[in-house]
């Protein structure tokens, strides 16, 4: 069995998040074809919903985008609305690829 | 091999006013896309538009062509935008006076309208369309009063037909941000209306481009590696017959052009990769292959598309309550435990006033205390100061004004230490929301119109 560490998201991939309608949309790129795999693994609905769990009160889903080494989560009900209805400072998920990219994960330590 | 170079140097209304001048200064372009409506800038443009019929097109746009006009010209640059709002017939007639002020001509100004649907409504809703909201599945009819605007995504052909008529400026209303792009490719390549896997590419590339600095370094998770973020490069691609192209910016601008900052924007306000539906296409984004091909040089290639939908998309705005936010700055000792308090004497003194609010209209935020993504980020423990922010909506104007004479006596009638009360009190504001729809597409197309006219 590999050896594995327990690393920031940060450490393995990019992020950017932006609002489509009360959902925000949080990308994650991959730094490399391994860390993609890792990613796949790692970075589940369910690891995500715990995640966001204070600001996300509808469902998750994922999205694969193995070319571009990249995952697509859209986050239901996350905005306080949406748009100009919401009363959040950040009513666009501005956010939220900042605050993904803190999630621990376990990665073998010779891809560090 | 003949290459086209299309920039685009306005994200969104309020970007960089610098920007375009940038990129028609800092080395050649053949076209330029400008994006200012949000989803409901329209709502504010029917409002101006109905104070003033000359009115409703974004105002921002005349300030850069009068910055900009003469360049234009003489350089032959070709601009592309929706800043048109609801009233691109007007906005021509402005910009037709400020080349007759500086002494400008020999140019065609190109409109393309029948996006606005407000006043078809009736019609639609009568004839069995019921604009479902796409997002809870309602349908308009119950809520057709409260509308403020209501207009279609248009797509790049009336943009490409502008621009076969001669026109140096394409003014659209609410036309799809990647059309910006993809008119001006269609335009130059005679791309053809089945081309799926062209249009495609060309919807791709205007995605890329469509937030501006977003693809050269701007947002990028990396920031502390961009070079000179202060003068980032706005973005530009050099497309082929293809649809292949090369995402770039002009030389000694700052910001990056990598796979990884082209891949960052690729990914932004996505929903399903494998259909990202526009007027035009269905874009298949895990089609896209990207190369590093030099500095600041990202080569995307291998892009594939399917056919149209029937539907296009309709952005209608509503007027559904009223809302208002206020803050202070508490300061420590103790910052946390006095803002709580503070807020919690703002909600009791409101319920004692007989106002009272739904525990999803209101919200207490405690900046500097992860706010903004809590349960991710450990906050302080003990702050040296917070900011607390209060807000509220509600259908009752009243209570939303109310709640903004609440916040003020916090200063002298709350904890010590509070400050930073300024601005007034708030006021309650209209709540403009945004109701997305589909609609058969043959009911708008069968009334665009484009006209180019010369000055």
């Amino acid at each position: 069995m590999a050896r594995m560490a327990i690393v920031p998201l940060s450490r393995i991939a990019h992020a950017r998040s932006g609002d489509k309608g009360d959902a925000s949309n949080v990308g994650l790129v991959a730094l490399s074809a391994a860390f993609y795999e890792v990613l796949v693994r790692e970075v589940t609905v369910e690891r995500v919903r715990r995640h966001f769990a204070a600001i996300c009160r509808g469902e998750v889903e994922r999205f694969e985008v193995p070319n571009l080494l990249a995952l697509n989560f859209l986050l239901h009900d996350a905005l306080g609305g949406g748009g100009t209805a919401s009363l959040l400072t950040d009513a666009q998920g501005k956010t939220h690829g900042q605050g993904m990219l803190e999630m621990e994960i376990e990665v073998p330590e010779e891809l560090l | 091999m003949k290459t086209v170079r299309i920039a685009n140097g306005q994200g969104f209304w309020g970007d960089s006013v610098d920007a375009p001048l940038h990129l028609i200064e800092g080395g050649p372009i053949d076209y330029l896309g400008m994006d200012y409506l949000a989803e409901v800038t329209l709502s504010i443009m029917m409002r101006q538009k109905l104070k003033n019929p000359a009115a409703g097109y974004a105002t921002d746009f005349i300030d850069f062509i009068r910055r900009a006009l003469p360049q234009l010209v003489e350089k032959r640059i070709r601009v592309v935008t929706n800043a048109g709002g609801l009233n691109p017939k007007a906005c021509r007639a402005k910009i037709f006076e400020v080349a007759r002020e500086l002494g400008l001509q020999g140019f065609k100004v190109g409109v393309v309208e029948g996006d606005d649907l407000l006043g078809r409504l009736p019609d639609l809703l009568g004839r069995g369309h019921e604009l479902r909201n796409m997002d809870s599945g309602e349908p308009l009819a119950p809520r057709v009063s409260q509308v403020t605007s209501a207009n279609a995504y248009i797509g790049a052909r009336p943009v490409a037909e502008a621009l076969d008529g001669g026109a140096l400026i394409v003014l659209c209303g609410r036309v799809t941000d990647t059309a910006l792009a993809l008119g001006p490719l269609v335009h130059e390549f005679g791309w053809a209306e089945d081309d799926w896997d062209r249009l495609a590419a060309g919807t791709i590339c205007g995605h890329i481009l469509e937030c501006g600095a977003q693809a050269t370094g701007g947002n990028f998770t990396r920031w502390w590696e961009v070079p000179e973020l202060w003068k980032v490069g706005y973005p530009i691609a050099e497309v082929e017959a293809s649809g292949a192209f090369v995402v770039t910016k002009h030389p000694g601008t700052g910001g990056m052009v990598t796979v990884d900052t082209v891949s960052e924007q690729l990914v932004y306000e996505m929903g399903d990769p494998k259909s990202y539906i526009t007027p035009d296409v269905t874009a298949d984004f895990t089609s896209i292959r990207l190369t590093q091909e030099g500095t600041d040089r990202v080569r995307v290639s291998g892009i594939t598309g399917r056919a149209k939908t029937p539907f296009l998309k309709i952005s209608a705005s509503y007027l559904d309550g009223y809302k208002a936010a206020g803050q202070v700055t508490v300061s420590g000792p103790r910052a946390i435990e006095k803002a709580r308090l503070a807020a919690e004497i703002v909600w009791k003194r409101l319920e004692r006033a007989g106002v009272t609010f739904a525990e999803d209209d209101r919200v207490t935020e405690l900046l500097g205390v992860s706010a903004v993504l809590p349960g991710i980020l450990a906050a302080p423990s003990d702050p040296p100061e917070v900011v607390l922010r209060l807000a509220v909506r509600d259908g009752d104007r009243a209570k939303v004004d109310r709640f903004g004479k609440e916040i003020a006596p916090l200063v002298t009638a709350g904890p010590p230490g509070v400050t930073g009360f300024a601005g007034g009190r708030p006021k309650g504001q209209e709540v403009v929301a945004y109701w997305p729809a589909l609609l058969a597409r043959e009911e708008i197309e069968r009334t665009l119109e484009v006209s180019v006219e010369a000055i």
